[in-house]
């Protein structure tokens, strides 16, 4: 395959595949895939086919077997039933080749704190066989990709979690790799980091890069993906772009207001048909007839604000609202 | 080709190198501390001893005592670099700074990494112990090139003790875990191998325990060839540490992999 890709990328996922055999064939693909730790399925029969170019998200509480998931992907942790293929290459065998083709985010910081940044640039691409001019300019690129051109010769201890984290992903991108698995990327940064990130990412769809990533973020999901998939308790429980989600799991207004305007308000038998959810210390009312219950609550005299639905009302609904630690 | 993993035999590749370099490459940063750790205190034994002792004892085996515990130094100086290395350095990067998780999103693979590991500890082994002849040459304590032929052997025996020391770092929770190791190994290993006096002066049950042990295979090679004269029983000597290292190595990569790859 061609490490830039022949597919058009597209926002929606439906990528427009070539007719050859070749493009045809996804970049990941995982049937029935399982792991089972102490009797207990972490990963419990997911069947999922990425195309070359999509942005595919995993969605899911702590301990939903995103990681674990993903894990298995990289040949990192031992499938107990199913398969997993990466570029048409059968995991663990082919480890090492697909390790080959592929950029890895980790979740935790794994830059080497004895090194610049530069350095890890450098040694990093020695685990590929990388070096000579080719090199140098690889990192050229990658450092004025990731804004970190001027930290150059920088210990990683001085860096920012933003810049680490920029870092890293200009560190998976050394290979030019084909795939980039990314597990919560951005957990930890503030918000303007997180920009910074997603703006490297996104230029990654240009090059036809497939990316995967894991997030407990409902925006960066939404914001960077063509495609989701809820998981929870090891299962893929809804699977689509984040537009057709929203339409097809939840009412398209929300409005919010506080538990104790909600009492008085459930208390009212004239209450309108309306899903109402309790989070916290908020009640959502899930309408598409936002305007009929906004009367009702003005009427009342309870404080309220009203929103357009999105992923994290999908995700709510499909994987209850209880906290998970 | 597939490689599906032999689940008993590592397969490391050439893929090794660029760990050993990386390694490398943050040593040469702290080069002098380290120098200093792995060289600076065994020669302090050397001439504390030897001067200081080397007065009472005279002649040991119709050698000076500061040539006879020179060469047990450099053999005693190899195992303690290898296991340190092996133990504190190779435990920071599996289990502090995840140097090996990253390294397993690229084509290397935990067999290399160990293997990678391994002869790290065999490298900086070598390093001191290459130090400390230089200081005995200039001490005039050494005088015959045979002496040469002893660096490799001490490669052969730092890798075995990398490697053991791997094992210990596999099953490893905390740092002071390695205590258990230096107290229960290495520093009887230490004493009773022949490396302060000579292993015929011990009662014959210590002797088999000693001769049990790498270590003093390690001496009855080395201390010859840095005295100018031929060991004998080189071979059993050597296989005895090669028999070592091979199943240490076998050992560790096995429970590392079973340790992160889960």
């Amino acid at each position: 395959m061609n490490p830039h890709g022949e597919t058009t990328p597209s926002r929606h996922g439906t990528a427009a595949f070539g007719d050859d055999a070749a493009a045809a064939m996804p970049a990941i693909a995982m049937t029935g895939l399982r792991k089972i730790y102490d009797g207990v399925s972490v990963v419990d029969g997911v069947d999922l086919a990425i195309p070359p170019g999509e942005f595919f998200g995993l969605l899911g509480p702590n301990g939903a077997g995103k990681t674990t998931t993903l894990r298995m992907l990289l040949g990192l942790t031992p499938i107990d039933a199913g398969s997993v293929r990466v570029l048409g290459m059968s995991i663990p065998e082919y480890e090492r080749e697909v390790r080959a083709r592929l950029g890895v985010v980790p979740q935790f910081d794994t830059l080497d704190p004895d090194f610049t940044v530069e350095e890890n640039l450098l040694t990093y691409a020695s685990y590929f066989g990388l070096s000579g001019p080719v090199l140098t300019q690889r990192i050229d690129d990658l450092l004025d990709l990731a804004n970190l051109e001027s930290r150059r010769g920088a210990r990683i201890n001085t860096l920012s979690g933003g810049m680490k984290r920029r870092l890293t992903l200009a560190r998976a991108l050394i290979n030019q790799p084909e795939v980039v698995i990314l597990d919560e990327p951005t957990t930890g940064l503030d918000p303007q980091a997180r920009h910074h990130l997603w703006r490297q990412l996104r230029r990654l769809r240009q090059r036809g890069v497939t990316l995967v990533l894991t997030t407990h973020y409902m925006e960066e999901a939404e914001e960077l993906c063509d495609r989701i998939a809820i998981i929870d308790a090891g299962r893929i429980i809804a699977c689509d772009s984040p537009t057709a989600l929203i339409a097809a799991h939840v009412e398209p207004w929300v409005i919010s207001l506080s538990t104790a305007s909600a009492r008085q308000f459930i208390a009212d038998p004239s209450m309108l048909p309306a899903r109402m959810l309790e989070i916290a210390d908020t009640w959502l009312i899930y309408t598409a007839d936002p305007a009929a219950v906004r009367a009702e609550l003005e009427s009342a005299g309870l404080p309220h604000s009203t929103r357009a639905a999105n992923l994290e009302d999908v995700f709510l609904k499909l994987t209850g609202h209880d906290l998970r630690e | 080709m597939s490689h599906t993993r032999h689940p008993l035999l590592p397969r490391p590749s050439l893929r090794f190198i660029p760990v050993w370099r990386r390694n490398l490459r943050v040593w040469r940063k702290l080069m002098m501390p380290s120098l200093l750790g792995n060289f600076g205190e065994p020669v302090l034994y050397l001439l504390a001893f030897g001067y200081g002792f080397g007065r009472l004892v005279g002649e040991l085996d119709g050698m000076s005592y500061m040539v006879f515990i020179a060469s047990g130094i450099i053999c005693s100086s190899a195992m303690f670099t290898a296991s340190f290395e092996g133990m504190y350095s190779a435990y920071t990067r599996m289990a502090e700074q995840n140097t090996w998780l990253a390294m397993l999103g690229t084509p290397l693979t935990l067999d290399d990494i160990v293997f990678a590991e391994a002869i790290w500890a065999a490298t900086k082994g070598l390093v001191s112990a290459a130090a400390i002849l230089v200081v005995a040459s200039v001490l005039g304590l050494v005088t015959d090139a045979r002496a040469l032929l002893a660096l490799p052997v001490v490669f052969l025996a730092a890798f075995t003790f990398g490697s053991l020391a791997l094992v210990v770092t596999s099953v490893a929770r905390s740092y002071d875990f390695f205590l258990y190791y230096f107290t229960l190994a290495v520093t009887p290993m230490l004493l009773l191998s022949g490396v302060f006096f000579p292993l015929q002066e011990m009662p014959g049950w210590v002797q088999g325990l000693a001769l049990s042990l790498p270590l003093a295979h390690v001496v009855e090679i080395v201390r010859p060839l840095m005295t100018g004269t031929w060991p004998t029983q080189v071979a059993l000597h050597l296989a005895v540490i090669v028999a070592y290292g091979a199943v240490a190595l076998v050992v560790a990569t096995a429970l590392i992999h079973r340790r992160l790859i889960r």
